[in-house]
């Protein structure tokens, strides 16, 4: 038996609880084919940065199989038949994680962050956050353009030993 | 003869010294892989959503060939755009 981490995206019209026995029975077709389920993880309703079929958000499963690989492959069938899955990726990992993975940690400090202020956005990478970075970038060019009419009686000297000792 | 031509043209193309950066996936202080990691995932694509050159990210060639994997499970999932328009 191998590990497999499997991510569905299920229709957004479906509820939550439609969108959680869906995920059970899947994890029915593992257990029926002699695989075990280890960690069944529900991401809730998230945007995605596409259309899928029409759909903008999606609920997205996470399910982490220990499982020959028939039961996989049965279980990828019946997902592509089901009209509520629009999308799966599984997905073969050398180990199982298991605490809960990034996604849902991550909403959890999000939250914490909005009591905050949300004024830690720096680290991030946002779109915000590149955005002010573009904002400060000719100035800094300005300044690399003229920083070499100063210093050069100095630095070539240092550069060269540095070459030099690599 | 070549290895001053080097050194001279390396002077005046870079007048100061800048500190090369280490690969953000190796070492001790390393962060892990993941495809479902968008907020990580997020540090090494353009505004247009590509993929950044690890020539600017300083990734070791092995990481990138894990990362641009990593990138591409995440737009199948929808996770992250394939283009922002």
């Amino acid at each position: 038996m191998a590990f497999y981490e499997c991510v569905f995206i299920a229709r957004q019209d479906i509820s939550a609880t439609q969108a959680e026995a869906l995920a059970d029975q899947f994890s029915g077709i593992i257990e029926e084919n002699g695989g075990q389920v280890g960690k069944k993880e529900m991401w809730g309703l998230r945007n995605m940065a596409y259309r899928i079929k029409k759909n903008r958000k999606g609920h997205y499963i996470l399910l982490n199989l220990d499982a020959p690989a028939a039961a996989v492959h049965e279980m990828e069938r019946t997902m592509r038949l089901n009209e509520d899955v629009l999308r799966y990726l599984t997905v073969r990992v050398p180990e199982l994680e298991t605490e809960p993975s990034v996604v849902v940690q991550s909403r959890h400090s999000r939250d914490d962050r909005g009591g905050r202020g949300g004024d830690r956005g720096g680290p991030r990478g946002g779109f915000r956050g590149d955005r002010e970075d573009r904002d400060s970038r000719p100035p800094r060019e300005q300044r690399e353009a003229s920083a070499p009419a100063s210093p050069p009686p100095s630095t070539p000297q240092d550069s060269d030993n540095k070459e030099s000792e690599a | 003869m070549t290895i001053e031509v080097v050194s001279k043209s390396a002077g005046t193309r870079r007048p100061f010294f800048r500190r090369r950066k280490s690969c953000p996936f190796s070492g001790p202080k390393a962060i892990k892989i993941d495809y479902k990691d968008v907020r990580t995932l997020q540090r090494f694509i353009s505004e247009r959503g590509k993929m950044v050159p690890s020539r600017i990210t300083a990734v070791s060639t092995k990481k990138q060939r894990e990362l641009s994997k990593a990138i591409k499970r995440a737009r199948f999932l929808a996770l992250i755009p394939y283009l922002v328009q």
